[in-house]
């Protein structure tokens, strides 16, 4: 299998006032196209910062991320935001739907970040909300959605541009069991395939079971890969 | 990405209003009290642009403005008559006399002695008689204002308004009788005293006797000569001093700037609308920008360019800044408006609506500059805190 993320000796210190905080501390893991890899272990491990770093929105000090084959913290800025904007999806635990634009015009951001024209990506956007079940809710505002419906729009928005890495954080825990259950369903059903790669970090083991492997992370490293 | 900037910015209908309004404030201010301030200051020398005949004002050279009266002999006019380059110079009284009124009270008036042939130096708008009118015996025109408000006869009802003064009726001016033949139309003076017309030749029976009591001498420059070399040609000759219309004004509008407390007052009070305004205004852009910084933070963690966000706020900034300031310039027209029969004083040129507007963008600017910081320095990894 091709890698699609390969970290190597990633260290991430933060500097909290005078104090220094190891947040990843020489992190080696690679995950490979097609697969759901789910980053587990308790709070304050570094499972975010190593999501992050992995998302190329935060620089690390040391050791090396590659994305495809491409050392993302080489890049420029500009390239690095290119790149952020056409090969990665993005899934928060907050879902972080802009409240004053409804289901189709959120899903279409990252269409229009690429370039795409706005009659164009909306187009769009209402397909792939179609594909996540909410194709008749495209015009409802997050405000009018249900938490499960709130993170289906979250997850087309993710989808709409056709990322090659989609990073989840915590997607199940604003959710109840059974909401958590069909979101994950959904990620592993319309989400994954042989070109893509999934980085889901969570606290629940209730989803584990959706998981291709499991990295076990604690005061930041990576433990055990089951 | 501008629609998106435009609907994070309405979204919210609360907080939108909330800038908007902040704007409307701040603009408001900025333009009401300067327009009073401007209003006041140009009532300082609203008399001599009410006399727009004359190009030259002739006085004593230790007047300071246009109230500040140092009487000339009679054979001063003569002096400035006999000087080449002057195609007419006409004397004019200007003094402050009483006015008995009907119920017994005493109103200090403007007495202004027009020369008893030409009438040159009458005023600007007649709204009912002539101007000639003056040439009848004890005749005197008065100011509609003055007619109405302090000239006016005693109200028939308790607490009522006055009755105001109309043409036929009479009043005493130092013990004279002086008729009633017209009402006119005159920019209100800083003191806001009743103005009467009337000739010279009356004037100087009215006022009480002095040795010299020519006020102004008017000149007018014969054709093709230059105004002001006819000025330094009359302080010349005479040793008076000899202004241009507009020189008198700025001298007058000086003396009111250097020797009173308008300006501090007011510049405090236009500082301080501008401290507030910009405070209120600027705080509530920001806030709303701090409010944002999440979905802000989402669009960049999504690949959003430092360079497109910075365009999407200064696109919000632009477009409350554009709001508020046409509904706070308009909420001070409308008030100019609306105030345009009383006491008050407003002036509203251009330049003040340049003013405004460059304040208000400065503050917009200012805003959205402190918030586009906020937004470049902001750290995308912060959407994944919960």
């Amino acid at each position: 299998m091709v890698a699609a993320v390969r970290c190597e000796k990633l260290v991430k210190i933060y500097d909290t006032g005078g104090q220094k905080v190891i947040a990843l501390n020489g992190i080696d893991l690679s995950i490979n196209l097609g697969e759901l890899m789910m980053l587990v272990g308790p709070s304050g491990c570094g499972k975010t910062t190593l999501i992050s770093v992995i998302a190329g929105i935060l620089d690390q000090d040391s050791g090396v991320c590659e994305l495809f084959g491409e050392n993302v913290n080489a890049m420029r800025s500009k390239d690095k935001l290119q790149f952020r904007a056409r090969h990665i999806g993005f899934v928060f635990q907050a879902f972080n739907l802009l409240p004053s634009l409804n289901a189709a015009e959120n899903v279409s951001i990252p269409l229009l970040i690429n370039g795409v024209k706005r009659a164009e990506a909306e187009r769009l956007a209402i397909k792939v909300l179609e594909q996540v079940g909410l194709g008749d809710r495209w015009k409802s505002f997050p405000s009018q959605l249900s938490g499960g419906q709130q993170q289906r729009v979250a997850i087309a928005r993710a989808l709409v541009h056709s990322p090659r890495l989609i990073v989840c954080d915590e997607p199940t825990s604003a959710l109840d069991h059974v909401s958590g259950h069909n979101v994950m369903s959904l990620l592993k059903e319309v989400a994954l395939h042989q070109d893509r790669a999934l980085v889901i970090v969570t606290h629940d083991a209730r989803i584990f079971e959706f998981a291709d492997r499991i990295a076990q992370m604690d005061d930041g490293h990576v433990v055990k890969v089951t | 990405m501008n629609h998106i900037a435009l609907k994070m910015l309405m979204g919210d209908t609360g907080k939108y209003v909330g800038i908007v309004m902040g704007l409307t404030f701040a603009s408001l201010i900025m333009t009401q009290q300067p327009a009073i301030f401007l209003g006041i200051m140009a009532r300082t020398y609203s008399f001599i642009s009410d006399t727009g005949l004359p190009d030259i004002w002739v006085m004593d050279e230790k007047v300071q403005f246009i109230d500040d009266i140092k009487p000339l002999q009679d054979t001063e006019l003569y002096r400035v008559r006999g000087i080449s380059g002057v195609a007419w110079a006409m004397p004019m009284y200007k003094g402050l006399l009483k006015a008995r009124l009907a119920n017994g009270m005493f109103q200090t008036c403007n007495v202004v002695g027009l020369d008893d042939t030409t009438l040159i130096g009458g005023p600007p708008i007649m709204l009912e008689g002539k101007i000639s009118d003056l040439r009848r015996s004890d005749s005197v025109i008065i100011d509609v204002d003055g007619a109405k408000e302090k000239l006016g006869k005693p109200a028939l009802t308790p607490n009522g308004t006055p009755v105001p003064l109309k043409i036929g009726d009479s009043l005493e001016l130092n013990d004279h009788r002086a008729i009633v033949v017209g009402i006119a139309k005159v920019t209100r003076t800083f003191q806001s005293q009743p103005v009467i017309y009337t000739t010279y030749s009356r004037a100087k029976s009215y006022a009480p006797r002095e040795r010299k009591l020519l006020s102004f001498v008017l000149v007018k420059a014969a054709q093709g000569q230059d105004p002001h070399e006819l000025t330094h040609r009359i302080r010349e000759k005479t040793g008076l001093a000899a202004y241009t219309r507009n020189e008198f004004i700025e001298l007058t509008y000086n003396y009111f700037m250097k020797n009173t407390g308008i300006p501090i007052n007011f510049g405090m009070s236009v500082l301080l609308g501008f401290i507030v305004g910009a405070a209120i205004a600027g705080q509530t852009f920001y806030n709303f920008t701090l409010e944002n910084i999440r979905q802000f933070g989402v669009l960049k963690a999504m690949g959003t360019s430092n360079w497109t966000l910075l365009r999407m706020i200064l696109l919000q900034a632009v477009l409350v800044g554009s709001i508020g300031y046409g509904m706070g310039v308009g909420l001070t027209a409308l008030f100019g408006y609306a105030m345009r029969h009383s006491i008050l004083a407003f002036k509203f040129p251009w330049q003040l609506l340049l003013f405004s507007g460059v304040g208000v963008s400065l503050i917009c600017m200012i805003a959205a500059l402190i918030s586009i910081i906020k937004v470049i320095r902001l750290e995308p990894a912060i959407v994944f805190k919960s």
